[in-house]
């Protein structure tokens, strides 16, 4: 296994950039970065973390994976796979090159999240290098911790602009020893109903997904359970399902690819929001993900999924950047809670270096 | 210097002028003041600790909340909030020159949501509470502290608690969608929301386990599961603590997660059987508490591959319950270990340690070796799937230096959690109790960035000061004591 402790040369990295106030912009493997606001910074550095990689430790009894933050996704889950674990919460790679650290910046999860949980769910502990150049480390490597403030799962989706992420655990879980996923075709309005009551009883689900009048249903765990289970569920037994899952979680599936050059809206709501925006959508989450290419205004879209309890982000556009920069990817904070942000903000990287704008274009 | 305390702030004048202010706006039902109605306050579940508040306040409105912390802010005086006071590390311990701010009489469910697998609570609402209301609909609130017949969902929030049920299901952190909270200058926001992700920073995370520090949570909209179709447990006996604690890991490593996995030693089993007659074997030197649950199926096929593994791994005798009553009856003399010990020595100290699993043989022996040393014995409870280790030290407060020697020794198993790769607490807060150990756990950076947080919450220190984050001058003072590998823990401090 090949390690590359970088932290020096990434800490002095900061430690200049914070000396001469220059704006960096934390790449992993570059896969994920249409996600959020371009950087609006004018003097623009590139910081790399994928020169520190590696695991550090892997014990599969204690279901705890710590990996420096740079360690390419597909080398922490081959290692996982032959241990039969996996990470839990599906995090997208979006190419070849995606890394662990991209993935917690994100902070995104697939469809198994509303079964198991989400990337923040799962972190145990971090190291991180503040905008000030420290390196400070928060968490552990136990599942239990509360000494301190949960630092590390405030890094979860800050997009770097908190700290620059060096080394993560996680908590990781064992595969299910069976997958089966039942397609039974259906209106939208009935999906969303047996969504809804499939999702109140305990049978083994990981997934409930619906696009283009198909309901797909996925089980995972004992054989026997889900055996039982797909008889209660009905529909057909989808054959290679496994890649349908892919698809669906690497956006390579026909929604994502067909969107006629509409943005893509990622709307996270609660599971019995009532989405109506008259747009090609795909459901995810069971009924608590709305994936929609729309063109509408931005504050159409958005005061939409407020009035339902939820947010929406702008998730992918052909737009080109000053367009895009228009306004915030996701969707403006109340006053209070953007103060707080701003604070924290202020105390983690004082002088703006870290990503900044990235989030919001203010932070 | 800015690490100074600021806690003292107030003056005499300023207590006299909210004092004042308070009876204006709240009824006089909702203020104690004379010494015999604010003792029940001057301790939580740790009694060790005593501190008659200076005034006890309970309100009934989220208005009359914003009022009073307004008008704390205003006249700089500090304020503690409390729940139902089980917490086991002096969170909830007043302040002589401070508010104590009792939630309790926020204690209504106000909505429950199947479809949405939610329920809107006020903080002071019990956690079991949650569970009963919700059963119609065959849900329940997964994280169930042994405390859960008493302590609050503001509690178990302002802790981060956990239960026998979090190695599968997770921390309060994990089963909470969105709280209302009022910060420090009287304004009430919502963090989280009823959607699984919300934009910006994940406050709910930071707001989780911040001990009081950040803000008072008004309001939690907790997430439900449907309740599992079977639910067995095994109790296996071990003549050997290391043996049981071997099993846990081969049950996990089999790629199993049970719902349940608790484990205790002999002294604890005793005390256990002799309160709540579950049909311990009280010659063991260990037992393992598993719990499967899911679907039928599912719980019928795992059980008998662990009862299998554990009959493998040594488990000199196997129980496993058939029913409800004796699934319930076996997990009672569990949930009833503390007062059980309670029962079979004048006082006890609970530790809350966590340490990776691997670790068990090595704490084991340390602690037992420690327990000599100071001739004083311990009865070991452990959350052993998730590695949270509760030694509970019996001590006779009145036999002079007692207490103090029990402290040592647990500080000691503390910091050696701490050099096992672990944690010195797992779900019971740092509070007033482990604040010296924090300086071992953490450094000078880690802490100055907590300060920080708290800070950009709460810049004046209202909101419970002194608990969960030392001064770094309290570590520097501390640090002499705690002398690693000849290394200060803060050598960039002034030592006075
Ligand atoms: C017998 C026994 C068994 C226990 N078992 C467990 C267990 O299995 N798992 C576990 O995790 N804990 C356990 N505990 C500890 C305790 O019950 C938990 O920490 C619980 O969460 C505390 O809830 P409470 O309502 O009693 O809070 P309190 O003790 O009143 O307060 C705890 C902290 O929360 C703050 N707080 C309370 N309410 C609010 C609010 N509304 N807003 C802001 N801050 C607030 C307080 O300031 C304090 O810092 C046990 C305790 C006992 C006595």
């Amino acid at each position: 296994m090949e390690t590359m402790n970088r932290t020096r040369e990434l800490q002095d990295h900061v430690r200049a950039a914070f000396n001469d106030k220059t704006a960096l912009k934390i790449v992993g493997g570059n896969t994920k970065h249409f996600y959020g606001n371009k950087s609006n910074a004018k003097k623009t550095n590139v910081i790399e973390t994928r020169i520190h990689q590696g695991i550090i430790s892997y014990e599969p009894s204690e279901l705890v994976i710590t990996a420096r933050a740079g360690t390419p996704l597909k080398e922490i889950e081959a290692l996982l796979a032959e241990n039969n674990q996996m990470l839990p919460f599906d995090p997208p790679h979006f190419g070849e090159h995606a890394t662990l650290g991209g993935a917690i910046a994100t902070g995104l999860s697939g469809s198994r999240r509303p079964f198991t949980g989400s990337a923040r769910d799962f972190v145990l502990g971090s190291k991180i290098i503040s905008g000030k150049g420290d390196v400070m480390s928060f968490g552990g490597q136990v599942m239990k911790n509360v000494a301190g403030y949960d630092v590390s799962r405030l890094m979860v989706g800050a997009l770097g602009t908190l700290g620059l992420l060096l080394e993560i655990s996680i908590k990781v879980l064992p595969k299910p020893n069976t997958e089966a996923t039942q397609v039974i075709a259906m209106s939208q309005q009935d999906a969303l109903i047996t969504m809804h009551k499939l999702n109140q009883t305990s049978l083994p689900l990981s997934a409930l997904t619906y696009e283009n009048e198909k309901l797909y249903v996925r089980l995972s765990g004992a054989l026997s359970a889900v055996t039982s289970a797909q008889k209660k569920v009905g529909g057909e037994t989808l054959l290679h399902a496994e890649k349908l899952w892919q698809e669906i979680n690497e956006q390579t599936f026909s929604f994502f690819t067909e969107s006629n050059n509409k943005p893509l809206w990622r709307l996270s709501v609660p599971y019995i929001a009532n989405i109506d925006l008259n747009e090609n959508s795909l459901i995810d989450w069971a009924g608590a993900l709305y994936w929609i290419h729309s063109d509408k205004k931005a504050e159409e879209i958005q005061q939409h999924a407020i009035e339902q309890g939820g947010s929406a982000m702008l998730f992918r556009t052909h737009q080109v950047k000053a367009e895009k920069n228009a306004q915030d990817c996701f969707m403006p904070l109340p006053a209070k809670i953007k103060q707080l942000h701003v604070n924290l903000k202020m105390r983690f990287d004082p002088r703006g270096i870290l990503n900044y704008g990235r989030l919001y274009s203010d932070l | 210097m800015r690490y100074h305390c600021r806690m003292t702030r107030a003056t005499k004048d300023n207590r006299k002028s909210l004092r004042k202010q308070l009876h204006q706006v709240l009824p006089k039902t909702c203020i104690l003041e004379t010494p015999e109605q604010t003792i029940p306050y001057e301790s939580d579940g740790l009694t060790a600790y005593q501190q008659k508040p200076w005034m006890v306040v309970l309100p009934e409105s989220i208005e009359q909340v914003q009022t009073i912390i307004r008008l704390c802010h205003k006249e700089g005086v500090p304020v503690v909030a409390r729940g139902a006071g089980t917490g086991l590390s002096g969170g909830a311990l007043p302040l002589a020159n401070g508010l104590l701010l009792s939630l309790a009489k926020f204690n209504r469910i106000l909505d429950i949501n199947p479809a949405n697998r939610s329920a809107t609570v006020e903080p002071g609402v019990r956690n079991l509470a949650i569970s009963e209301a919700v059963e119609k609909f065959n849900l329940y609130y997964a994280p169930d502290p042994s405390s859960q017949i008493a302590c609050t969902i503001g509690g178990n929030v302002a802790e981060n608690a956990g239960g026998v049920h979090c190695l599968k299901y997770g921390l309060t952190v994990h089963n909470i969608l969105q709280l209302k909270i009022i910060t420090i200058d009287g304004e009430l926001i919502t963090i989280g929301s009823q959607a699984l992700d919300t934009p910006g920073y994940d406050l709910l995370a930071l707001m989780t386990g911040s001990e009081g520090m950040l803000g008072i949570i008004v309001e939690v909209i907790v997430k439900l599961l449907p309740r599992p179709e079977q639910a067995q447990v095994i109790l296996a006996a071990f003549d050997d603590v290391v043996k049981a604690g071997e099993a846990v890991g081969a049950i996990i490593a089999e790629g199993i997660i049970p719902a349940g996995l608790e484990m205790m030693d002999n002294p604890a089993i005793c005390a256990a059987e002799d309160y709540a007659h579950a049909g311990y074997p009280v010659d063991a030197e260990a037992i393992l508490l598993c719990e499967l649950d899911g679907t039928n199926e599912e719980v019928t096929e795992q059980i008998q591959f662990v009862e299998n593994l554990l009959t493998q791994k040594g488990a000199t005798s196997l129980r496993t319950s058939q029913n409800t009553a004796e699934r319930l009856k076996l997990w009672l003399g569990r949930k009833s270990a503390f007062p059980a010990v309670g029962r079979i020595s004048p006082d006890y100290y609970c530790m809350d340690g966590t340490i990776p699993r691997h670790q068990l043989p090595f704490i084991l022996q340390k602690i037992s070796d420690l327990s000599k040393e100071y001739n004083l014995l311990v009865a070991n409870v452990f959350h052993a799937g998730d590695g949270n280790l509760h030694p509970l030290i019996l001590y006779d407060a009145n036999i002079e230096g007692e207490l103090e020697r029990t402290e040592e020794f647990g500080g000691k198993i503390l910091e050696l959690c701490v050099k096992a790769g672990g944690t010195i607490t797992g779900e019971h807060g740092v509070g007033k109790e482990k604040i010296d150990q924090m300086c071992v756990q953490f450094k000078s950076l880690e802490l100055q960035i907590f300060h920080d947080i708290k800070h950009s919450f709460d810049p004046q220190e209202l909101l419970n000061p002194g608990k969960a984050v030392p001064t770094l001058h309290r570590c520097a003072e501390l640090g002499g004591m705690h002398v690693h590998d000849g290394l200060l823990p803060h050598p960039e401090l002034e030592r006075f």
